[in-house]
């Protein structure tokens, strides 16, 4: 049986399963407890779980993330809750510097299971400090897994893989304008594996990858083209990292064209790597380059106009995949 | 009773705190009823009375950095009203020129450096200002505001430490509204009076009473001395309370209304206009005149942002770089 629920209640699900199952597995974060998280994924968790298991903590990410990665070293599944991910720029440290290398550090003795998440990217007219989409960064990152799900039913599957059977630390990347987005999700418990792209339309003539928020954009620009009698097959990435990227150049076999729709800056981002891989491998499929839409190269300003214009649009990128068909206009 | 302060000052202090509040009541219904105004938007008021003692402690060379929460303290520095408003709606006529919003005020000539995002940044950021002033050998100070949430950032510490160890010219405001969005200040430490963390440190501080400009005015003034002289920094741990929630979207379930009223009790505007009355500074319709006054302003700058044209599209690319001729990737 399947019911429709929001985004947020598809996480709340996941963290709740999981959290019945396993008293191992707690939550920390700002305001998850008494205020029923800043965005509402946590509510109601504290009445069942009490607040031993879910914690509110002070603002002090670089220290409750010490606290969760210290904890994770030592025999628990801490899943910790950045208000949002621009925050957890002040705990890099911990991410990168510790959590990241344990492993490697202590020569496999001493792993690092926790789970990192909060929404990510921009959020409407909340100016720079607010809007930055970090996938890439933390991509680029080894030691460390990367997921940024665009549904509510893949992110309660593969936040639940995330917690119960990962053993390494995943960045989980969500986002403020999803949580509300409501979608038919089973009754029936299920997980999904990191790491598999998913193919969320089949198409002929170009391929679209995308991931997150975005995959609006690309289902969107997939719509209008259909219109004009052009098939686009969606790749939605649902992990970063690692990058599926043998489920596009499959579809890249068929449709010898690829465009990218991300929210990243453009240097070094997810598009950058896709576009190495899949011209390496697959260099005799392409019949155009690879092209891409992502941010703009700045920080996110506040206006509405020059949001709008720096972020990708359905317009943009029904005209960019004209393009790479050598179409005119 | 009779007063410490001039019958200007107190005009002033009543001008300036009904400035900021009136700014933010419109706006607040800018936002509300018309949509006009976006984005996260935190309201000052309540907490009025900490810009105006501050600004008749200091002088226009000081400098003053804080958070989000900034119209009131970017209005009190002197950045303009019209620019204030024409920033929250967005416009390029805003102080920042739309690209900040309502967390992101600048006024560089009125020596307002900001409007910071990221809890407890500026209190490092803020003992910059104050090197800079050091090795400049000016004597100026900077006044760094913070909120009682972000006093339990780990920069406060370091930052600390460094304004000691090298005594800089900043006094560390925390304006204690004694919530972080939805946490009491007693549910985020063992040490619920923030002015004691400056122990650690061997740094002077104090608790003062932010309901009365007076009381921040003579704290603040005290700080401003020291620092000035060469003594280092202070802490002031700034007892305050914030009428409205968090932000817009807060329903504020972590608080009683009785608790609001009782501080409402306090305002901090009723009390300074009572002080004039009773002291015969002005009569009621000496007020009435700046209450006027104070709508037209508030007024006018609606109309100006309203009136204002939008950022070119290409400004998406400007400011991020001195540099005008930087390699922008666009595909
Ligand atoms: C590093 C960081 N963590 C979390 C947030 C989200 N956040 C914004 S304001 C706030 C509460 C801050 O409270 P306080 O410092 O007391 O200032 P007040 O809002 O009361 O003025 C939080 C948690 C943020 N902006 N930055
Ligand atoms: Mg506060």
């Amino acid at each position: 049986m399947a019911r429709s629920i929001a985004f947020r209640d598809a996480l709340r699900e996941a963290m709740s399963e999981e959290m019945r199952r396993d008293e191992r597995v707690f939550l920390m974060g700002e305001e998850v407890a008494e205020y029923n998280g800043a965005y509402k994924v946590s509510q109601g968790m504290l009445a069942e779980f009490g607040a031993k298991r879910i914690i509110d903590t002070p603002i002090a990410e670089l220290g409750f993330t010490a606290v969760g990665v210290g904890a994770a070293q030592n025999g628990l599944r801490p899943v910790v809750e950045f208000m949002t991910w621009n925050f957890a720029v002040l705990a890099l440290d911990q991410i990168l510097n510790t959590a990241s290398k344990m492993l490697a550090m202590s020569g496999g003795q001493i792993s690092c299971p926790i789970v990192f998440r909060g929404g990510n990217g921009s959020a409407g007219q909340l100016g720079a400090q607010h809007s930055t989409a970090f996938e890439a960064m933390y991509a680029n990152i080894p030691g460390i897994k990367v997921v940024s799900p665009s549904n509510g039913y893949d992110a309660k599957g593969l936040l639940k893989q995330a917690i119960r059977y990962e053993e390494d630390p995943v960045m989980f990347m969500e986002s403020e304008q999803m949580y509300g987005d409501k979608m038919e999700i089973p009754e029936e418990e299920y997980y999904i594996e990191l790491g598999k792209a998913d193919v969320k339309r089949k198409g002929t003539d170009v391929t679209i990858v995308s991931f997150n928020k975005m995959m609006k954009v690309a289902l969107g620009a997939a719509a209008e083209l259909e219109k004009e009698g052009i098939s686009a097959e969606v790749i939605d990435l649902r992990t970063i990292r690692p990058l599926d990227w043998k489920t596009i150049l499959e579809s890249v076999k068929k449709t010898n064209r690829l465009v990218i729709v991300e929210e990243q800056w453009p240097f070094a981002s997810v598009s950058s790597e896709i576009s190495y891989v899949i011209q390496k491998e697959g260099f005799d499929y392409l019949d155009a380059p690879i092209r891409r839409i992502t941010a703009a190269d700045a920080p996110l300003h506040y206006a509405p106009n020059l949001v709008a214009a720096a972020l990708p649009s359905i317009e943009r990128t029904v005209k960019l995949v004209k393009e790479v068909m050598y179409l005119k206009k | 009773m009779a007063s410490k302060f001039s019958k200007e000052t107190y005009l002033y202090w009543y001008e300036l705190m009904q400035l900021i509040r009136q700014f933010e009541l419109i706006a607040e219904e800018k936002y509300k009823m018309e949509g006009k105004i976006r984005g996260f938007f935190h309201a000052y008021i309540g907490q009025e009375a900490i810009a105006a003692g501050c600004m008749t402690a200091t002088k226009p060379d000081d400098k003053f950095i804080t958070a989000y929460r900034d119209h009131g303290l970017a209005i009190a520095k002197g950045v303009s009203v019209d620019s204030c408003m024409a920033e929250l709606y967005g416009k390029a006529t805003g102080c920042a020129k739309g690209k900040g919003g309502s967390m992101h005020f600048f006024g560089k000539k009125e020596n307002f450096f900001g409007g910071h995002g990221i809890v407890g940044a500026q209190i490092g950021t803020g003992t910059g200002l104050a090197f800079a002033e050091k090795y400049n050998g000016t004597d100026n100070v900077v006044l760094c505001y913070f909120g009682d949430g972000a006093a339990r950032q780990g920069i406060l510490h370091e930052s600390f430490n460094l304004a000691m160890l090298w005594k800089l010219p900043v006094i560390y405001i925390c304006e204690n509204n004694n919530y972080a969005m939805g946490t009491s200040v007693e549910r985020t430490s063992n040490v619920v009076d923030i002015y004691k963390l400056a122990d650690g440190y061997e740094m002077p501080a104090d608790q003062l009473d932010g309901m009365h400009p007076e009381t921040v005015h003579e704290g603040v003034a005290r700080a401003v001395k020291r620092a000035r002289e060469g003594g280092g920094p202070t802490l002031l741990e700034i007892k305050t309370y914030r009428y409205k929630g968090h932000s817009i979207s807060d329903p504020q379930k972590y608080r009683t209304k009785e608790e609001v009223d009782e501080y409402k009790a306090k305002d901090p505007i009723a009390l300074v206009r009572d002080v004039i009355l009773n002291n015969k500074f002005a009569a009621e319709k000496d007020l009435e005149a700046i209450d006027k006054r104070v709508d037209d302003i508030v007024n006018a700058s609606v109309k100006f942002a309203e009136e204002s044209p939008w950022p070119n599209d290409d400004e998406v690319l400007k400011d991020i770089y001195v540099d005008q001729n930087y390699p922008f990737i666009v595909d």
